[in-house]
């Protein structure tokens, strides 16, 4: 005989997003999850809440208020200055046991990924990793679509028998609502027991990363892949990216050889970016890049292989040789006029 | 100091297919191997044994097959080995998976430092490390670039943060997940190999553990179901352009004044 453990899940209630930041910076994927829990919340009728933590962070609370979520908690406290996991999970714990949220969205970076494990295992509930799909059932029942494999399969997931359901997005995936002059909704100051901060972590120093422009935040982006001979020959590229205002980013076997900062690496062991342009030059469309890019708004592929798997995502097949393409497109943005 | 490295056994490679029909992943054929990201695990632990005399030991959960990576872990360098192997843990998701593992650990003899990749090559979720440490009511710190300090009661470790990299001191007991290429993995010894071959894979199954009930254990403990799994969607609609170079380059480029981007 099955026995279900079942929940009552009329006492959950709410979308929660938790805002991730350093140090006030609110990192923008939270924008987006926002603008993913009002459509889900829109659909169930229910609020959208945020979890705000950190020290000296009231104020920055308010900006959220203009991207339409009904209530932000702050918990502002001097142990949630640098991110340790112990105080961090006490706040996220103490916020959900007030709150009772029937789903609860967290950005998948790498704060993101450490934290909503730990929450999730102890409200001994389920965790969805790096949903690219989320949609939400009458009932209150999360259908979370997940690549995994490296991308290789989709997996739908549900949570039927626990509550908070809890999914990771990453960056890039969904997007954020616009911001409104009008701010709405409230902020809420939430008080916990400080001893529950404690932590048997002490952060020594906190660096901020050497400033390189991220390739998430590009709008538009030139890729060079494999068919460029020679390092030298990446100036065509960069030529053409500057002239778009694009950042250049490059396959893998560009970066194994040296020519292009890892950073700037788009794929599974590299970046996972959403532009608004992609233009990719001899690049082939290896499964494992293409995991990286697809969700690009435009994707024009240059490649000299009618038959190149990149043609099946790209917008704009464009069947020619780079070595040609990409010197006269240059020579035509410059000119500003069709030839 | 005792050391335990989290390892999984994995499909050798990850282009795995979909029977339309079933629903089902294809695995025939495909052999497999140790995570690639594990290789890290061990590696740190490693370097910690030969820096500090730690004693490495690897625990694994999976069916009885999976004695394979402990046994690559035994010619890579490591003391012991424990396999987690009973039908009842079967189908289990993170949570059930790390508490599992959790449970392992606590029969193991609660080591001080507790080191797991990243994430696998499969599941690919990297959250059974910090559900680890949850259940074992221990400090974490996920995405360990590199270990600055091995003390008697701390490790200092830089973790990498989505714009900084904190410099934090984390006391033991803790669990530490690891990004690859915090040091480069040694390839395993054939000298080793002879010498480990007959070497003991402690065995647990869950009438070993100390929490004997079934339903935190496998698809009974697991909260997340997959209710299916498909191949990607490829989007097919698109246009192609063919003809001289002249004539591509003014395509795209009025394609580009059109959307704006000149
Ligand atoms: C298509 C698909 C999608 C899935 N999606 C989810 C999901 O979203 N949420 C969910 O909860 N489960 C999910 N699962 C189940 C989950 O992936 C595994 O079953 C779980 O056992 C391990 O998770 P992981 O492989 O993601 O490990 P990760 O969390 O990525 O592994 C991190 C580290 O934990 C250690 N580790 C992990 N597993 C073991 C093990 N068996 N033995 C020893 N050490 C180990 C290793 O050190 C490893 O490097 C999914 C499974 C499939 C097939
Ligand atoms: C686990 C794993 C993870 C990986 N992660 C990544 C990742 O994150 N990112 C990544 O990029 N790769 C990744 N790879 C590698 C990936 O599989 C491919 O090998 C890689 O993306 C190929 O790069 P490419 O398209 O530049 O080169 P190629 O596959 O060699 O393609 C070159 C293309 O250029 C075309 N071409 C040649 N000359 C010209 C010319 N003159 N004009 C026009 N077209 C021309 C060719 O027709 C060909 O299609 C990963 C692989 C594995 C196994």
């Amino acid at each position: 005989e099955e026995e279900v453990k079942t929940v009552d899940k009329s006492k959950w209630k709410g979308i929660a997003v938790y805002v991730d930041h350093v140090e006030g910076d609110i990192h923008p994927v939270t924008f987006e999850l926002i603008g993913k829990a009002k459509e889900l919340a829109a659909k169930i009728k229910q609020p959208v809440y945020c979890l705000f933590a950190g020290h000296n962070i009231k104020s920055k609370a308010h900006e959220i208020l203009h991207y339409g979520v009904d209530e932000v908690f702050v918990y502002d406290y001097e142990e949630l200055e640098d991110f340790r996991i112990e105080p961090y999970t006490a706040v996220f714990e103490d916020f959900i046991k007030n709150i009772n949220p029937t789903i609860v969205l967290v950005g998948g970076t790498t704060l993101g990924r450490s934290l909503a494990p730990r929450v999730a295992a102890r409200f001994r509930t389920g965790l969805t990793a790096d949903c690219t799909i989320l949609d939400v059932q009458e009932n209150t029942d999360l259908d979370q679509i997940r690549p995994a494999f490296g991308g290789n399969i989709m997996a739908h997931i549900h949570t039927p028998n626990h509550r908070p359901q809890f999914a990771t997005v990453r960056y890039k995936i969904f997007s954020a609502p616009e911001r409104s002059e009008k701010p709405s909704g409230k902020v809420t100051l939430c008080d916990i027991e400080e001893e529950k901060l404690d932590s048997k972590i002490k952060v020594l120093d906190v660096k901020k990363k050497e400033k390189v422009e991220s390739l998430e935040d590009a709008e538009v982006i030139v890729v060079a892949g494999r068919a460029v001979k020679k390092e030298e020959d990446l100036n065509m590229i960069n030529e053409l990216a500057d002239l778009l205002g694009a950042q250049t980013a490059g396959t893998r076997p560009l970066i194994e050889a040296g020519w292009v900062d890892p950073r700037k690496q788009i794929g599974l062991s590299g970046r996972t970016v959403k532009p608004k342009l992609i233009i990719t030059c001899g690049v082939s469309g290896a499964v494992q890049f293409v995991a990286g890019m697809n969700n690009s708004d435009c994707i024009i592929a240059i490649n000299k292989d009618e038959n190149a798997p990149i043609f099946n995502v790209a917008h704009y097949a464009v069947v020619g040789d780079i070595y040609e393409v990409v010197p006269k497109l240059i020579e035509k943005i410059k000119n500003g006029e069709l030839s | 100091m005792e050391i335990l490295v989290c390892i999984k056994q994995v499909p050798g490679t990850t282009e795995v297919e979909v029977d339309e029909k079933t629903g089902v992943l294809k695995r025939d054929g495909i052999d497999s191997k140790t995570n690639p990201y594990d290789l890290f695990a061990i590696e740190t632990a490693l370097r910690m044994k030969e820096s500090k005399g730690a004693k490495v030991g690897v625990i694994s959960m999976g069916p009885p097959q999976a004695k394979e990576v402990i046994r690559e872990a035994f010619m890579m360098g490591a003391d012991e080995g424990v396999l987690l192997t009973d039908r009842r843990f079967a189908g289990a998701d993170c949570l059930a998976t790390a508490y599992t593992l959790s449970q392992g650990i606590k029969k193991a003899g609660n080591p001080d430092l507790i080191i797991c990749g990243k994430m696998t090559t499969d599941g690919d979720t990297a959250q059974v490390g910090p559900e680890i440490a949850e259940f074992l009511n221990i400090p974490h710190v996920a995405n360990v670039k590199r270990i600055i300090e091995i003390k008697k009661k701390s490790i200092v470790v830089e973790m990498d943060m989505p714009d900084t990299v904190e410099i934090a001191e984390v006391q033991y007991p803790c669990l530490i997940t690891v990004d690859k290429d915090i040091y480069q993995p040694r390839l395993p010894s054939f000298k080793r190999k002879l010498a480990t071959k007959d070497k003991e894979i402690v065995e647990y199954s869950l009438d070993d553990l100390e929490d004997k009930n079934e339903k935190n254990y496998g698809l009974n403990g697991s909260p997340t179901q997959v209710k299916r799994i498909f191949p990607p969607e490829i989007d097919t609609t698109h246009v192609m352009w063919k003809g001289s170079s002249d004539e591509l380059a003014d395509k795209v480029f009025g394609k580009l004044k059109e959307l704006k981007f000149i």
